[in-house]
């Protein structure tokens, strides 16, 4: 078995060493970056993807591989020139004011960072005013909301129109969810997309970050 | 806690508590009959200052149309529970307000129809909202306890919560499936929080001539669930952390709550087992707000039956809290003839073999299960810690002994996840001391050790 097959075997198990160990083998050997982060890391997260999808693997184990790749990127990441160093792009999360359900907002935010965006999570009970301030100061390509409240999904509509009057609306992509929200909800409030979980949610920003 | 109120599984049942609970209104738990316990909750709106008025009438309403529906059906007991959104607790009067407009309902159906109806009030830990949080100092506890007073004071018959202490090391620790952060947030700074919480609640509970009720362990072990029920989490790990709740939520009975528990507290059978209180469960009739896989078993030994909590929107036959109303009624219905017939036992055992092998949690409570869970952690001693692993340690050999036995069938990965937690559990320090020593730093950041007592 050659080195970036045992990478992406090491990263498939989750052994964080192991890819360390790995990925440096595989520079070592004069493999350029670029591939050991497309046939190494990257093949590896695809299956582990495709594992969680299955139901072969469940968070923990995800979030163990991410963990993974991450200590693989660091060594490549000085190496790899242009786009493919650099994250994904940047998502602002928050729990909208007056919820404080944050477990959800956190899966979505560790399953992003798996898939190479930077997150950002501003927390929960978080007010339009904050929002807004963080999409002008982290210019994120998406952002998130979630509420698990019926009390407080409405929020998001508020928020949104403060995104507007602030004329910022639309530099952002925004997305939603939680367990009272739904798609036709989603587009009433004009947000860009609504998921129903968390890997949803990676595939949602991935679209609405291509187009 | 040195011994068992109970002296078998045997002798749990439905609708039977040692220690009965009476509210002011003479309305007792636990002596003989199944009550219904129904919750609702507001459709998509606003808390919004300027809408509480429309708050109010919707609320006024809402209790109308569930008092109106026992009426009709010759339910002569019920018990509505107020659970505070984050605003109710945050501005106390709005939640004292709402709590005083219920009770006018409620006691106008007294008047006119002899209906009795307790009043639970659920208020809000709004301690969450910061990480990490402040348990002890700051405003928002100080806030907590004076919405308590008011409601207490406005005509709440019982108090509960849904307290969060050690949720700022559970929330992480569920989702990378850390057994000892788990083990730390229930054995460790859950029952701490709790015996500080509950103490404060009771007083005021004394003062104001009101039952405390109890507390839930949702926060940690039906947040489980639900990862679990979404394929995140293994359903065995969902298991062994319902038992590992229930030192932590047994904290509060030995402190003063008297019950009824609170209705998503699944470890309650086992509070029951040890102490005799009334307990209040939900089961397929909360599905309204989550899932489950404890539909029927859950109700196997309750005292109250509840719906969790729905929204109020409108069916085909009427608004959702009248229709769940109507569903608890008919159950209990079933569970109070089974009482009067002599043949409570066999509904009891029905519905504990209609799920027991369902899902690794359902068997856990199974109410053989829960006693034996009971006895485990008395035996443990007054240690919190001991008691949760000696606890999760029985959880763990109760699904390992299904599995082996073929009486429960689980997937390869699930059962990769029932022997890493077993090593787990097997190798942990026996002693808090130790235990917090080899976790600490790992934890540090997370959480304020002053605000548990610990340093
Ligand atoms: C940005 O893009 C995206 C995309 C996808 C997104 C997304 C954002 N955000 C989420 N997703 C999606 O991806 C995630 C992963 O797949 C998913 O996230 P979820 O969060 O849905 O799923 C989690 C992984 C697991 N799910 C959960 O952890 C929530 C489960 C239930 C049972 C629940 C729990 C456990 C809790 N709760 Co709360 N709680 C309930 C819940 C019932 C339900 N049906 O959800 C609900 C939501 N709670 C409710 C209530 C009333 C409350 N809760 C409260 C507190 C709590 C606990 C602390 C005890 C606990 C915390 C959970 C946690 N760790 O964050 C209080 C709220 C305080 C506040 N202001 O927020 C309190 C007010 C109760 C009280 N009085 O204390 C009810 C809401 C009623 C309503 N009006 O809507 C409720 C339906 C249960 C009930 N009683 O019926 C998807 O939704």
């Amino acid at each position: 078995m050659g080195t970036l097959e045992k990478l992406r075997d090491a990263l498939i198990e989750g052994k964080v060493e192991e890819v360390k160990h790995y990925t440096q083998q595989a520079l070592d050997e004069n493999t350029p970056a670029k591939t050991i982060l497309d046939q190494g890391l990257i093949a590896g997260m695809d299956v582990v993807g495709v594992r969680f999808k299955e139901g072969e693997y469940f968070l923990p184990e995800v979030l163990l591989c991410a963990k993974a790749m991450h200590a693989g990127l660091d060594l490549l990441k000085p190496l790899l020139v242009g786009e493919s160093g650099q994250s994904a792009g940047t998502v602002v999360l928050g729990t909208v004011k007056g919820d404080l359900h944050d477990i959800g907002k956190r899966i979505v935010k560790a399953m992003l960072e798996g898939a190479g965006y930077e997150v950002i999570d501003i927390g929960v009970d978080v007010d339009a005013e904050k929002f807004v301030e963080s999409v002008r100061k982290h210019k994120p390509l998406v952002l998130g909301m979630s509420a698990l409240l019926t009390t407080t999904m409405r929020y998001m509509k508020t928020v949104i129109d403060a995104l507007q009057n602030e004329g910022i609306r639309d530099k952002v992509k925004i997305i939603v969810g939680g367990a009272p929200v739904n798609e036709e909800f989603a587009k009433s409030v004009g947000a860009d997309g609504y998921a129903p979980n968390a890997s949803e949610a990676v595939d949602l920003v991935k679209r609405l970050t291509a187009a | 806690m040195e011994e068992m109120l109970y002296s078998s599984a045997h002798e749990m049942i439905f609708g039977f508590a040692k220690k009965p609970v009476t509210v002011a209104n003479g309305l007792t738990f636990g002596k003989g009959k199944v009550v219904p316990e129904v919750n609702f909750t507001l459709p998509p709106m606003d808390l919004a200052h300027e809408n509480v008025p429309e708050i109010r009438e919707r609320f006024k309403d809402i209790a109308h149309r569930i008092m109106e529906r026992c009426v009709e059906l010759q339910q002569e007991e019920v018990v509505i529970e107020f659970e505070h959104l984050f605003d109710m607790t945050e501005r106390p009067d709005f939640g004292a307000q709402l709590t005083k407009d219920l009770k006018e309902v409620i006691e106008k159906y007294r008047q006119s129809h002899g209906t009795k109806a307790a009043l639970r009030v659920t208020v809000a830990d709004i301690r969450d909202r910061t990480r990490p949080p402040r348990m002890r100092s700051g405003k928002e506890i100080e806030t907590m306890l004076r919405s308590f007073e008011l409601c207490a004071d406005a005509g709440a018959d019982i108090l509960s919560i849904e307290s969060t202490g050690g949720k700022e090391i559970s929330d992480n620790a569920l989702m990378i499936g850390d057994v000892e952060g788990l083990l730390f947030a229930l054995g460790v700074l859950g029952p701490r929080d709790m015996d500080f919480l509950w103490r404060e609640i009771v007083s005021i509970a004394r003062r104001y001539d009101v039952v405390p009720g109890g507390d839930t362990a949702c926060g940690f072990a039906n947040t489980a669930m639900q990862l679990a029920h979404q394929g995140l989490l293994p359903k065995v790990l969902a298991a062994v952390v319902r038992l590992m709740s229930a030192p932590r939520s047994l904290a509060a009975v030995e402190v003063g709550a008297v019950g009824p528990l609170k209705d998503c507290g699944y470890e309650n059978p086992v509070i029951k087992a040890i102490t005799g209180v009334p307990i209040s469960m939900e089961g397929k009739t909360s599905a309204c707000a989550h899932s489950s896989p404890l539909g029927n078993i859950a109700a196997a030994v309750c005292d109250l039956w509840s719906n969790e909590s729905v929204q109020d929107v409108k069916l085909l036959s009427g608004n959702t809290p009248e229709v769940f109303t109507e569903m608890l009624i008919y159950d209990c219905r079933l569970m109070n003839t089974a009482i009067e017939e002599g043949r409570a036992e066999i509904l009891r055992d029905l519905m504990v073999d209609s799920d027991r092998f369902l899902d690794p949690q359902a068997l856990i409570l199974d109410p053989k299960v829960m006693y034996e869970a009971a006895r485990v952690i008395v035996n443990a001693g007054e240690d919190k810690f001991k008691q949760a692993v000696a606890v999760s340690r029985y959880a763990h050999g109760v699904v390992k002994e299904a599995e082996a036995t073929n009486k429960i069938r689980l997937r390869g990965v699930e059962a990769k996840w029932l022997e890493k937690i077993g090593k787990i559990l097997e190798h942990l320090p026996e002693e808090e001391e130790e235990f917090y020593a080899s976790v600490k730093a790992r934890y540090e950041g997370h959480f304020i050790p002053e605000e548990y007592g610990l340093n």
